[in-house]
């Protein structure tokens, strides 16, 4: 990366982070399609020079809100604001953004050195130092044109693009065509990044890999990205916080291992983690005591309202030594094993749960002789590490 | 020899000669215009069946031609109007095209809808109401006359609205975002991708307008503005028949610029003009 | 960004440019149309001060016009002459190209010459070639023994005579179009029809192609009909619609612009409308039922 890479794009004062409190403010977004409400009075704080993701199933809105802080859809009610002013008079172009779509949206005739350097003639030259052909008779044009190929190259070097300047789009592989588009983005030097599923057309081993590259790339430039995904483990290895959508609305924002540890609702714990966090329906006694499944003593609990528990998988135990640990314990039949060479995952049929499966996960260290399809083995959790919840989904702590 | 050989080698045989003699039938008349072209006007009038002319004539008779009628006139003109057609086509359509594709406004359907009529009306129809309009204007006898009815190409925005649908509106959306005006995004971001069919496009309109008689017959009476075809009547009926090695000069003049094209630009030839069947 | 300015911008937008394409689509289209119907009930003549409504008297001149059923008449036989021969022969043409390697391109170049030529000069050309005494289809007839023909001047031979030159020029048109059809035939078809036991290469043709060719018949058909009914060229050039070859458009063209009554041949260009629109809108209605599933 050129050393003096930042310095040379300094023109915007907001993106050292230092000026303002927020990068990015979303206020009250309301956004309807016809009958149907996509975002249903959405607001979100993003911090300067922060990596969020907004995370949720298809459908949430996500893509849709992102299009709306871009500029290229109109919100309904509700504001924007980039840096500290409001950005909902302003074209696209004027709000200092720079988007990568999930389809890369690179200009299909032009080469790539074309595609790249397209925003700074946008920017720098007239409509007419742009005319095809004529614009050239322009005295500033050479001189412009030749300062944007520079920096052009230099961006190019930094992703390992320099030897492709003179290919077209249809000539390139998925992940050079992603960087291209990254490329494009970058030489604008804006205030926010914004990213829809850029990595969602890629195979499997060259999306972990450019989620490495991007994480690379946010610190290199300490810029702030706001990053779309329907891919949870994407969002919680790659973000600093991240934003669970659904139906329109922002269910919870915190820190992946916010969400992870302490989600709001059962919707995000559920959302979050793989595999699945186990959800146990809590059978009642008349006394209002619960039990779990066919479990002998009830759950000693405080909570007032719970009508289900959720445990981590790492949680439900079923290590012979650890066992003694658990608060509460039961018995289960093993379905099936999942060997994923660092770890077992086991599927489990558990006493009081019929036609459940439960899902457990142990290091494979190399004795799980015990451990066999067919096989009744105990298993047993403590109550700190489980989740409670109420009938409406809603944590109860 | 087995009876399968037999059958194949006679189908084959058959097949070629079916081709053959309507091939004949097809290019006989290009074969004689050239070579009564130049053929001596005795043999002509002997009604000479030989398929080559025994004497070579020279260029006598495209002498003859190019001076009673002003040929290169013809053809100039329509030059010119071809090329003001399409290009005020282009001009019109690739918008409009583009707005009924990828825009919303007040009036899109009407528009579309009024385009889709119209592209069961040919100008055989409309002829008469613009013709009284032209006259009572007092613009009969211009360039004018000859090219306005066909400003307007509804196969054109047809043909482009269906293609620009095609086009990815991500790629409109990033061009918007690195702040390109949507003038600007239609002819340098959008059209580049659809050169092949504004190239066939382009075929189809110069190809329908060279050869068009109905309206300039209508609309022109002077000699100086005819296109090729009126020209070519003009050239007929004031020969009334006689000089026949100067009509079939004058024949090739005008025929071969389109064939020479074709020739040499086959495909996008073929595709051009059988655009309709797409 | 707010809602209508968003908005706002793109029909603005969107408005302009469709601007001029909307203006010419009312003065080029609509407005004549109207300008049509109108002036069929008038007995309108060029230069005159005064337009007179006549009701449905011109309508009524139609039917006890002899040029004009002479013209419709003249004009449906032509059409019935080139429209079966020249689908047929592009058919025929086609499935024979089709099957070529090494002549493929000879002979599409071939057939689709007389498509790129003038027609007017060519059949020029084509007058030459009839001519009584010069031609040397006459004189071929001579050395056959056969009487010689007057082939532009005869009047039971003029509309057939076009339409051999209708044929002529169609034909190859056509073969493109079947060419293209035939082009886009999965073969596995014919493989799944070799294993049903369809191997003549006559029931193949009849149990294979010419069905999966339904969608580019029927447009076949209906281009090659409204060419047919378009005939102009021609009878302008070669016969000037004497001895009674009159077609339908040169009618028009002589009522309106030779002897200037517009009101009337605002009717006739009505009929002719009427016949246009509905073989497209036949063309139109048909179009799904006739659709294969590739």
């Amino acid at each position: 990366m050129h050393p003096n890479f930042h310095q040379k794009f300094t023109q915007v004062p907001y993106n050292m982070g230092m000026k303002s409190q927020q990068a990015l403010k979303i206020d009250s977004v309301v956004k309807s399609y016809g009958d149907v409400r996509v975002l249903d009075s959405v607001s979100l704080e993003v911090h300067p020079g922060e990596f969020i993701s907004l995370v949720g199933p298809s459908g949430c809105g996500k893509s849709t809100l992102l299009r709306i802080i871009a500029g290229l859809e109109a919100q309904d009610v509700g504001s924007v604001s980039i840096g500290n002013s409001s950005v909902d008079e302003l074209m696209p172009k004027e709000r200092d953004v720079a988007m990568v779509f999930q389809n890369y949206a690179l200009y299909p005739h032009m080469t790539v050195q074309q595609n790249i350097s397209l925003p700074l003639e946008m920017s720098q030259l007239s409509w007419m130092q742009r005319l095809f052909f004529v614009g050239n008779f322009f005295s500033k044009t050479k001189l412009i044109k030749d300062t944007i190929a520079n920096d052009v190259l230099e961006i190019c070097k930094s992703l390992g693009l320099e030897n492709l300047l003179k290919r077209k789009p249809a000539q390139l592989s998925g992940g050079q065509r992603q960087r291209v588009a990254l490329a494009r983005a970058m030489i604008r030097n804006p205030a926010v990044f914004l990213m829809d599923e850029p990595l969602s057309n890629l195979d499997a081993k060259l999306r972990i890999h450019l989620r490495n590259e991007l994480v690379e790339l946010h610190k290199r430039l300490k810029a702030t990205f706001v990053y779309v995904t329907h891919d949870q483990s994407e969002a919680m290895t790659m973000s600093d916080r991240i934003a669970v959508m659904d139906s329109g609305k922002i269910l919870q924002i915190g820190t992946p291992n916010e969400l992870y540890t302490s989600p709001d609702s059962l919707k995000v714990a559920q959302f979050i983690g793989t595999p699945q966090i186990n959800l146990f329906e809590l059978t009642d006694a008349k006394d209002g005591s619960h039990f779990w499944g066919s479990a002998t003593s009830p759950l000693n609990l405080n909570k007032k309202s719970t009508a289900a528990l959720a445990l981590r998988p790492e949680h439900l135990i079923v290590e012979a030594h650890r066992l003694p640990t658990c608060d509460v314990q039961s018995s289960a039949v093993i379905s099936r094993l999942e060997d994923h060479g660092s770890e077992i995952l086991l599927h489990l049929a558990i006493d009081g749960y019929a036609n459940e499966l439960f899902i457990t996960r142990i290091p494979n260290l190399g004795h799980q002789d015990g451990f066999r399809p067919g096989e009744r083995i105990n298993v047993g959790f403590k109550l700190d590490t489980a989740l409670f919840f109420d009938a409406q989904g809603r944590r109860s702590v | 020899m087995t009876w399968r050989f037999v059958n194949n080698i006679c189908l084959k045989l058959a097949a070629h000669s079916v081709l053959f003699l309507g091939g004949l039938f097809m290019v006989l008349p290009f074969i004689w215009m050239l070579v009564t072209s130049v053929r001596p006007p005795h043999e002509i009038f002997e009604g000479s069946l030989l398929p080559w002319p025994q004497e070579f004539y020279g260029w006598g008779h495209y002498q003859a031609a190019l001076l009673n009628v002003p040929l290169v006139r013809f053809m100039l003109n329509g030059v010119l109007i071809c090329s003001v057609i399409l290009l005020v086509q282009i001009c019109v359509a690739v918008p409009a095209a583009y707005a009924l594709a990828k825009l919303h406004f007040f009036g899109d359907k009407a528009l579309w809808i009024g385009t889709l009529a119209a592209l069961s009306i040919p100008i055989q129809v409309t002829a008469l109401p613009i013709y009284i309009g032209l006259a009572t204007a007092g613009l009969l006898n211009t360039y004018f006359a000859i090219t306005l009815p066909f400003f307007l190409s509804v196969f054109a925005i047809f043909l482009l609205r269906q293609a620009f649908k095609t086009f990815p509106d991500e790629i409109i959306h990033a061009a918007r975002l690195d702040g390109m005006h949507e003038f600007e995004i239609i002819w340098r971001i959008v059209l580049p991708s659809y050169k092949s069919t504004l190239a066939a496009f382009a075929v189809f309109s110069v190809v329908a307008h060279w050869n068009d008689l109905y309206w300039p017959m209508i609309v022109i009476s002077e000699t100086r503005l005819a296109p090729p075809p009126l020209g070519m009547m003009f050239f007929a009926n004031a020969e009334s028949g006689s000089d026949y090695g100067a009509l079939m000069a004058g024949a090739t003049l005008l025929t071969m610029p389109l064939v020479l094209v074709f020739l040499l630009a086959r495909r996008r030839f073929i595709e051009g003009l059988t655009m309709s069947g797409k | 960004m707010t809602k209508t300015s968003l908005t706002t911008r793109q029909s603005i937008s969107g408005l302009l440019f469709s601007l001029p394409s909307g203006l010419l689509l009312v003065t080029l289209y609509a407005l004549p149309m109207l300008c049509l119907f109108l002036l069929a009930f008038t007995d309108y003549e060029m230069g005159n001060v005064v337009i007179k409504w006549v009701g449905f008297a011109n309508f009524n001149q139609i039917l006890k016009d002899p040029v004009f059923s002479r013209s419709l008449w003249n004009t449906l036989i032509y059409v019935a002459m080139v429209v079966p021969i020249s689908i047929v022969g592009g058919l025929l043409i086609a499935v024979l190209v089709h099957a070529r390697t090494k002549t493929r391109s000879f002979y599409e170049v071939i057939y689709f010459l007389p498509v790129t030529s003038t027609l007017i000069a060519m059949a020029t050309v084509w007058q030459f070639l009839l001519h009584p005494k010069l031609g040397p289809i006459n004189s071929i007839l001579k050395l056959l023994g056969l009487p010689a023909q007057n082939f532009l001047g005869d009047p039971t031979l003029m509309i057939a005579t076009l339409a051999a030159i209708g044929i002529w020029q169609l034909i190859g048109f056509n073969m493109i179009l079947f060419l293209t059809g035939l082009s886009s035939i999965p073969k596995e078809i014919y493989e799944a029809a070799a294993i049903d036991g369809v191997t003549n290469p006559v029931d193949r043709f009849f149990k294979v192609t010419l069905p999966m060719l339904g969608p580019t018949t029927l447009f076949v058909l209906v281009t090659s009909s409204i060419t047919g009914f378009k005939v102009f060229d021609t009878v302008a050039v070669l016969t000037q619609g004497r001895n009674q070859s009159e077609v339908l458009l040169y009618d028009i063209y002589l009522e309106g612009f030779t002897y200037a009554k517009m009101g009337y041949a605002s009717v006739l260009t009505l009929v002719f409308l009427l016949i246009i629109v509905g073989l497209s809108a036949w063309q139109a209605s048909h179009m799904d039922k006739k659709v294969h599933y590739a």
